[in-house]
């Protein structure tokens, strides 16, 4: 079946899955416990599944597969990873247990139904990344919806039923054309399989239109501009654990889409199509970027920012070449990790004085040092200085970008400049400054619970800002048949290096420029 | 060893930063402190070794960081001559910086803090000048930032300081974009990020062109010049200098560690570095000698009409490394390399001294308010004294007797007359500046040690004697009209006291450097034989021919900087020392001028209506205007209205939200379900 002899994914899925079921009928305290095992127990299966995953020269592209067919008409409980799944599988599983724990105190009404909720989401997070057949893949995509907006509707700020509905709105359309979209390439490949259908070659005429149709759906998912004006309002209304899990995963969803279906299975769309993506993202990040300066509510300035950030993942994928794909993975990742943990500052000083107004802080560093200390770890990873996970997949995206175009390269790099504008422009106006305001001096340092939470965020940050081979070594091998997939189609550079001496123009082959 | 240099001070940093109030101040202290004086009792037999020729460059690897297909960034540790240069610049000055803060520093609450900043820039500056690929460089360039950020907002309560270390991180975000760029073009064209590779490669890429926004260009000018806005941020050159000033706001052993010795040299470092590479491309070397020179005489043109002490020396410090700048693009970045060092030694001390008189005179930084301190705290005097010397050059011309600044600014303006083009022009604008260099530091030292003490109006001096006199906090406000109350001698019964040794030594240590650096290193840095010598031992590209010309350049060329600083050193101490009368009366018949020079030349103002404001107003146009009043109207708002007008009919079928998402899962689920059933 597999190198661990038991079907490990499937278990991945089955212990949060019993997990939520047994909180729906305990205690608050129970279902605390419940959830805290189960995600942990998810982690510890997620480290085994890493740890076991062969990287070796000539490993299969597939691991840990298994499959079931019949059970339900074509579907077929088809699961299996490669390294770009196993690397957000295991985003999801870090996550997890923190989101729990966020959520120990915060969270008092309905504590059963929430924690179940949880649950619920991370099983269908991993069914995301781990399903191999393209149905099996749309039900769990956009069956996330479901307990996401519980989370929103039930657990949410004031205006939360607007949020939901605006979230639910957004959603509706891409999903519908996607899976239109699905109906027919299974029809017309004759597979649900998600291999399989990866390596079918379609009808470029039909490409365009399956492209699109794909694009509407994870272009919100992501988001990308003009279709993000959920995610603010999104963040806003979720509880600190939602948006932390919005951020971290669900956005991530969107581009792990892009990755294992519009390049490989439209390789000649995508091509295609690029100048749209490129033409959204560079507007994306000069806006959002703008509009994250003039916020004054703290969740919505780390969602725009959230905004620009995705952009960075797009024009790297984009990109068609291995730094660009690899670089956005990183940033995808290195996403997850820090405005999840930025989520979480929020969330800390939200609970302390309950207004997200960045105005009514100022000070933070004197009466609470620890939390300033993280803040700013979290706020420069934030802005991509080195040594942190976020300069690594910036860097190798732009770079990426850079070969294809140095107009979209030079747009987007203006985002380093924006980013560290209104994140330091946020952290002076929270943390720095004298304490004046007396219910802010009476605000404690971080407890040892939320300590527990944030430093291993803080460590695995730093853990990819300083090495992180960890984690590009395993999506290597994956990255690099997506590119060889897509190298037909692969865009014409801008560079065109012209050598004088020689009297005629060159490509330089490892760059993509055609030679004249 | 290398690792040891390179690593104590970051481990140091961690323990005392982490560590900080569990651990307490001494140890905090001691550690950071040990640490860096650790590396610098290493750094030097290194640097001997180079200088004495026995040692070759090598490259010791830490391990792998970022791999991408062909590219390939490790961390690496590279030594060379370059980098033992810069070895003993950093650690010299950072360890007695650190001493230093012993006694600066004494009265703060937060001291583990600080040294521990200190102790981290230090680590970064130090990766930063042992990288042998531009993203390790780029590592310790941020990492720099990151430090100078901390520290210039050291004082994080205070508005104008948190707004100062903002201002410095974004500003240097602008060159870091053209760094990044720059960085891209090279791993475009060389397929690789490694130094040595890319030097080595280089001029087989003159003369071709590359595709760049949309227009063709030299390449090399294309990179060399992308490259440039990166240093040009953080050595604050002409049009990226305004955090440079505002970064005052800082500690003062903060302004002279990382804004006069060591960060912001980092341009002028990475332009040598990088030499061979800057070679090939003709218009870069114009640009680099162009931008030098206008920053050498713009930055001094505002010195003269500052008032605050820090500020004057900081805009000397802009000027200073606008002159290493034009050396290098002249060709000569031995020299400019050379008066690295020697400004290194000369304006720490003036920093360190300025510190010295600022903590005298209870936090007045106002030169207006000092006067008269040469006998109240003479061993600051002195040793100032000995940086004023060298920063304006003064020596015996033709021979080899001089300050630090008269051998090192002379091998500048000398190459720059030999190389001819523009080195020409940098010339003139070079000399003029040694004569504007020479009056602001004049005005300096005559304002605050000479003349009649005029301490009484300073707010910081009144409150200081209030406090010991007993009178508590009820006068805040009435400075002026107690200013002439009592003693009549200007004092306002003040006594300023010398600083303890703690403070003293360093100054009297770098004394040395700025009396003996530049006759110390001169042959081995500048001389056609020596130098070519001892840079081989390192990436920088040593033209022996310009500075084997610029040995013989025409005896007027060799007068002139003794000339400017002697005509500066006479107006000076003309206004201020003989007729006081005459710096207001100029002012008052130039007021245009005065004022264009006092306000900095309105770039910040300019900065502001170009930048600064209109971000925020886009931000709120696409905010309100955009996502609210476009997307939202049009998008799921627009829906809404639409649906709500249509859903009356339906309104039976729907409960609320919740069923609405439902009902369409179920539509989803069924489409699905009948097409599991449809015969193919």
């Amino acid at each position: 079946m597999n190198q661990l002899g038991f079907p490990i994914l499937t278990l991945m899925l089955a212990i949060p899955m019993a997990g939520a079921i047994a909180c729906l009928f305990v205690s608050a305290q129970s279902a605390r416990w419940i959830a805290l095992a189960a995600t942990l127990a998810d982690l510890l299966l997620g480290i085994v599944l890493w740890a076991t995953f062969d990287q070796s020269v000539g490993a299969p592209v597939w691991q840990f597969q298994e499959l079931q067919e019949g059970l339900f008409g074509r579907f077929s409980w088809a699961l299996g990873i490669d390294g770009i799944a196993l690397m957000l599988i295991m985003l999801t599983v870090f996550l997890m247990p923190i989101c729990i724990g966020v959520s120990w105190e915060s969270i008092q009404k309905r504590v059963g139904e929430y924690m179940a909720a949880f649950l619920f989401m991370e099983v269908l997070m991993i069914g995301v990344f781990a399903a191999q057949d393209i149905f099996l893949f749309y039900v769990f995509f956009e069956a996330g919806l479901i307990p996401m907006y519980l989370i929103i509707g039930i657990w949410g700020g004031a205006d939360r039923v607007y949020a939901s509905y605006k979230f639910f709105l957004y959603t509706l359309l891409g999903s519908v054309l996607m899976l239109i979209a699905m109906l027919w390439m299974t029809r017309d490949a004759g597979t649900t399989s998600i291999p399989v259908l990866m390596a079918t070659d379609f009808d470029p005429a039909a490409q365009n239109w399956l492209w699109l149709a794909f694009f509407a759906s994870f272009a919100v998912k992501m988001p990308m501009w003009p279709v993000h004006t959920w995610l603010p309002d999104a963040h806003v209304q979720a509880p600190t654990a939602g948006s932390v899990i919005l951020a971290g995963v669900l956005l991530k969803m969107g581009g792990y889409g892009f990755i294992r279906f519009s390049l490989p299975m439209f390789p000649e769309a995508s091509s295609h199509f690029a100048w749209l993506i490129f033409a959204f993202s560079m507007i994306a990040v000069v806006y959002t970027s703008l509009v994250a300066l003039v916020q004054n509510d703290m969740k919505k300035l780390i969602a725009y920012s959230s905004v620009a950030h995705m952009a960075i993942v797009t024009v790297g994928l984009f990109a068609f070449n291995q730094q660009g794909l690899e670089g956005a993975m990183m940033v995808m990742l290195g996403h997850g990790l820090v405005s999840g943990a930025l989520f979480m500052c929020v969330g800390i000083i939200y609970d302390r004085l309950h207004t997200r107004e960045i105005d009514r802080y100022g000070g933070l560093a004197i009466n609470m040092p620890r939390y300033a200390v993280l803040f700013l770890l979290f706020t420069m990873a934030s802005i991509g200085l080195p040594g942190t996970s976020n300069f690594v997949g910036e860097l190798l995206s732009l770079m990426g970008v850079y070969q294809v175009s140095s107009w979209v390269a030079l747009i987007c790099t203006t985002g380093i400049i924006l980013g560290a504008a209104y994140m330091l422009y946020l952290y002076r106006r929270v943390v720095f400054g004298d304490l004046v305001k007396d219910d802010v001096k009476a605000m404690p340092d971080l407890s040892p619970r939320e300590i527990a939470l944030m430093v291993p965020l803080a460590l695995v940050v730093l853990w990819m800002g300083v090495y992180p081979e960890s984690f590009l070594s395993p999506m290597r091998a994956n990255v690099a048949s997506i590119v060889a997939r897509t190298e037909a189609a692969r865009p014409i550079g801008d560079a065109q290096i012209a050598l004088s001496q020689q009297q005629k123009t060159v490509s330089h082959a490892e760059h993509g420029g055609e030679s004249h | 060893m290398i690792s040891i240099i390179v690593f104590g001070p970051l481990l140091a940093a961690i323990i005392a930063g982490l560590g900080n109030r569990a651990i307490g101040n001494v140890p905090a202290k001691v550690i950071t402190t040990g640490a860096l004086f650790l590396s610098c009792v290493l750094s030097w037999p290194i640097f001997l070794s180079f200088l004495g020729g026995g040692a070759e460059p090598h490259v010791e690897q830490v391990f792998t960081w970022i791999r991408s297909g062909t590219f390939d960034a490790g961390w690496e540790l590279r030594v060379d001559a370059l980098t033992a240069t810069m070895l003993v610049v950093v650690t010299t000055v950072s360890a007695l910086v650190h001493l230093y803060s012993w006694g600066y520093m004494d009265e703060d609450p937060d001291q583990p803090r600080f040294f521990a900043y200190l102790s981290l820039f230090t680590f970064a500056m130090l990766m930063l000048v042992t990288a042998n690929n531009l993203i390790q460089l780029f590592f310790g360039w941020e990492g720099v930032g990151l430090a100078s950020y901390l520290l210039i907002g050291f004082w994080f309560k205070k508005p104008s300081a948190n707004a100062a270390a903002i201002k410095a991180f974004v500003v240097n975000r602008v060159g870091d974009l053209g760094f990044m760029m720059g960085i891209f073009g090279v791993y475009l064209v060389f397929d690789t990020i490694d130094i040595p590779t890319i030097l080595e490669a280089a001029p087989a890429m003159a003369g071709s062109t590359i595709g760049f926004l949309g227009g063709r260009f030299e390449t090399m000018t294309v990179l060399c010049l992308l490259l440039f806005i990166g240093a040009m941020g953080k050595s604050a050159q002409l049009g990226l200098h305004t955090w440079l000033p505002d970064a005052m706001e800082g500690p003062t052993p903060v302004s002279a560690l990382i804004h006069a010795a060591t960060m912001v040299t980092a341009g002028v470092f990475m332009v040598c570095r990088l030499s061979p590479l800057f070679e090939t491309s003709a218009v870069a070397m114009a640009v680099v000698t162009i931008v030098g020179a206008a920053t050498c005489f713009f930055a001094a043109t505002i010195g003269t009409c500052q008032t605050d002490i820090k500020r004057v020396i900081a805009y000397s410090t802009c000027s200073q490394l606008g002159y290493m700048f034009f050396a290098a693009g002249v060709g000569a970045y031995g020299a400019a390399m050379f008066h690295l060092l020697t400004h290194a030694f000369f304006k720490a001390l003036l920093f360190l001294g300025a510190g010295s008189v600022i903590h005298a005179m209870h936090h007045e930084q106002d030169m207006r308010y000092y006067g008269g301190l040469r006998k109240q705290i003479p061993i600051t005097f002195w040793t100032m004294m000995a940086g004023t010397l060298a920063i304006t050059g003064v020596g015996i011309p033709f021979t080899e007797i001089g300050f630090a600044g008269f051998f090192s600014k002379d091998a500048i303006l000398e190459s720059a007359y030999a190389a001819g083009g523009n080195g020409t022009m940098a010339f003139y604008l070079g000399v003029f500046a040694a004569l504007l260099t020479s009056f602001y530091s004049w005005r300096l030292m005559f304002l605050t040690f000479w003349g009649k003490p005029r301490w009484e109006q300073s707010e910081h001096i009144q409150h200081a004697v209030h406090d010991a006199h007993g009178h508590g906090h009820d006068d805040h406000h009435a400075h002026a009209a107690h200013g002439h109350e009592g003693h009549g001698d200007g004092t306002a019964g003040y006594h300023p006291h010398e600083s303890g040794w703690v403070m003293l030594i360093p100054l009297i240590a770098l004394s040395i450097g700025a009396v003996a650096s530049g006759y110390a290193f001169y042959h081995s840095f500048v001389g056609p034989e020596e130098g070519a010598h001892f840079w081989a031992a390192s990436t920088l590209f040593f033209n022996e021919h310009l500075m084997e010309a610029a040995h013989h350049v025409p005896a007027w060329v060799k007068l002139s900087p003794a000339i400017a600083m002697l005509l500066g050193l006479g107006i000076a101490w003309m206004a201020y020392m003989r007729h006081t009368d005459w710096p207001a009366r100029f002012t008052a018949q130039f007021y245009l001028l005065y004022d264009f020079l006092l306000n900095k030349w309105y770039v910040d103002e300019l900065y502001d209506r170009i930048f600064v404001r209109p971000a925020f107003w886009f931000g709120r146009l696409f905010w309100k205007g955009g996502d609210e009043g476009t997307i939202d109207r049009f998008g799921p708002d627009g829906a809404a209205v639409a649906v709500n007008a249509g859903g009356r009919v339906t309104r039976a079928l729907q409960s609320g939200y919740l069923y609405s998402y439902a009902l369409v899962m179920l539509i989803g689920l069924a489409a699905a379900a009948t097409w599991a059933i449809m015969p193919k």
